[in-house]
């Protein structure tokens, strides 16, 4: 490892000010701070209150992930295996499973090692495409703005990919994440100052611009020429019936985008960011018990037309994007209600607006995505509402 | 019956939002969102306004322009749609005025706190907006009143919202070029992409 700090710091000259390199010093600051810890301190008084900084707060999130990495490729490759044991005769489609039959595994649902290695083949790429694309972007705009490279990257790079079904177009990934990087929060002058859920928003860019692949209407499992509706959209048609039972959707073997199915695992992650402190206990909780109590209201009214009206709470849980959605995206720092009592507000309406989206707009299978975007830009005015209602209440307080 | 009422006023409010899904308004939308208080006076107004306008044309529609709305003055063929737009575009400049009067006379703090907004709604295209649309659906008196109340309300809050996000923004580091107007294109164009939750729900 000496080498390595070594060669670091034999380069560090020509990315200084005056060297060959001086514009591309964002791009080494990010390199040599990922690598080890910066030897910079602050030069004025100092006001730490916590050890934890950007970026450990940061690969916590990465680290509270990884359960739901985990059950994203063992449950891509096992939906991918399962639906093709289920034909007749099956030729592989697609350079994945070309590769996956020449390695010289075969299609078999039962095996780990076969589902983990066939997940992966299609959820790498997609990785590598948002991290390579959404990086080019970041650097791009790091070097000609000279602001650091934030960690908040690879938050985002990780989130994207697990909220995009696994059979995208890689074309249609740079994409997205080029449209939720820069107008999502390059534009805004990086992290920390956009509005909007940047992964969010390059995956709402892309629902509206390629209903076809990614709306959620047809199950995406990788497999050619399968179609067949996903969970939400099995309850929503009274001539259907769920073919999955609450276990199975809790654990995660459901057809779903990659990282989104596994209840179980997000809950894991759940429990780190909340132990850790780093993801609010509050949001997740209010969302929550918005879901419950919107649900609940539609199960008292009931409707005999719409069968989602007699969905309850437990099964909202695990169907869909809720769980990931209220763990990793609602409650990212940036975009959230900044306020301790906004917070609830907050997480409340995301929790109703997710409910009734579900229920009664017959548009959209799934509504989380746009339930928090929404809520995203509600949670300024509500902070400022919570503010000035302290502020009066403080002044009311002291009136002599 | 109220259900409908009801439905209706939560489409104009949210589903049909005036700025955010059907863009109009849009010059004072970006012009007066630089401040949240001064948002909510607009808001305030526009609400105020809209409510008034838009049961004030559906009347002069239904018993003067319509075609053999006259019948009464045995004129049972005369059909003045024609002069709609101009008749809209008066009536909404001259309730403003009388309005702006009597604020000024009888509620003068309401007068001061809307200030120069007032007389800037007779441009505002949202209004001529609701009016418009009142008459291409064909709506009754009361539903032009919840209509107009509700459309005012949806416009209020996209406003309101935007301002809040313009104050917190003045923490952002918006490249030079997109300071100032093109950002906030940018920002409505985001919120306009989360308000497309409520587009497709059936009431």
């Amino acid at each position: 490892m000496k080498f390595l700090r070594n060669f670091l710091d034999n380069q560090e000259k020509h990315f200084k000010e005056g060297g060959k390199l001086e514009q591309l010093f964002p791009l080494y600051e990010a390199i040599d701070t990922f690598l080890y810890t910066s030897g910079e301190v602050t030069y004025k008084a100092s006001h730490v209150r916590d050890g934890l900084d950007l970026k450990r707060m940061m690969l916590m999130v990465i680290y509270a992930l990884i359960p739901t990495i985990i059950m994203a490729l063992y449950n891509t490759g096992y939906q991918a295996n399962l639906a093709i044991s289920g034909l007749s005769s099956y030729e592989p489609s697609g350079w994945q499973q070309h590769f996956f039959s020449w390695m010289g595994l075969s299609f078999d649902a039962s095996s780990i090692l076969s589902n983990m290695v066939l997940g992966a083949l299609y959820f790498l790429p997609v990785y590598l495409v948002t991290v390579a694309v959404g990086g080019l972007w970041e650097v791009l705009f790091a070097v000609v703005r000279k602001h650091e490279i934030n960690e908040g990257f690879f938050v985002t790079s990780m989130l994207f990919p697990l909220i995009l079904p696994p059979d995208i177009p890689y074309w249609q990934v740079a994409l997205g994440v080029s449209f939720g990087v820069v107008i999502g929060k390059e534009v805004f002058g990086g992290v920390g100052m956009n509005i909007l859920n940047p992964a969010l928003t390059g995956r709402a860019f892309l629902f509206f611009a390629y209903p076809a692949q990614i709306s959620g209407d047809k199950v995406w499992i990788a497999v050619d020429g399968l179609s067949q509706a996903t969970p939400l959209a099995q309850l929503a048609d009274s001539a259907m019936h769920l073919s999955y039972s609450w276990w199975d959707a809790f654990i995660g073997l459901i057809p779903g985008s990659m990282g989104e199915t596994s209840t179980l695992a997000i809950l894991i992650g759940a429990l780190i960011l909340i132990v850790t402190g780093i993801g609010s206990w509050r949001i997740m909780f209010s969302v929550l018990v918005g879901m419950i109590v919107m649900s609940l209201t539609f199960n008292w009214m009931g409707s005999s037309t719409n069968p989602m009206f007699a969905v309850t709470p437990i099964w909202h849980l695990v169907l869909g994007g809720f769980a990931f959605g209220t763990v990793f995206m609602a409650t990212d720092p940036v975009t959230a209600a900044i306020t301790e009592k906004g917070k609830y507000y907050y997480g409340f309406f995301i929790g109703i607006l997710v409910v009734l989206v579900r229920v009664v707009n017959p548009a959209f299978p799934e509504g989380m995505m746009l339930a928090i975007l929404l809520m995203n830009v509600f949670a300024p005015i509500i902070d400022r509402f919570v503010i000035k209602s302290n502020i009066k209440r403080r002044l009311a307080r002291n009136v002599q | 019956m109220l259900e409908h009422y009801l439905s209706l006023f939560v489409k104009s409010i949210f589903i049909e939002n005036m700025a955010l899904a059907f863009f109009l308004g849009m010059c004072t939308f970006m012009a007066v969102s630089k401040k949240v208080d001064t948002a909510i006076g607009l808001g305030i107004a526009v609400v105020f306004v809209q409510a008034i306008t838009v049961p004030a044309n559906n009347l002069i529609y239904q018993h003067v322009l319509r075609e053999g709305a006259l019948s009464w003055a045995g004129l049972e063929s005369v059909d003045l749609t024609f002069l709609g737009l101009i008749t809209y575009i008066g009536v909404i400049a001259a309730i403003v005025q009388i309005l702006e009067m009597t604020l000024d006379k009888y509620v003068p703090s309401l007068y001061n706190s809307l200030g120069i907004f007032l007389p800037l709604i007779t441009v505002n295209c949202a209004i001529l907006g609701g009016s418009l649309f009142m008459v291409e659906r064909d709506y009754n008196l009361a539903e032009s009143v919840v209509y107009g109340f509700g459309s005012g309300m949806g416009w209020a809050l996209a406003i309101v919202a935007l301002a809040g996000i313009r104050e917190k923004m003045r923490y952002s580091n918006v490249p030079a070029g997109l300071r100032g107007l093109g950002i906030t294109f940018i920002i409505a164009g985001l919120m306009a992409i989360a308000f497309m939750l409520f587009s497709g729900i059936q009431l």
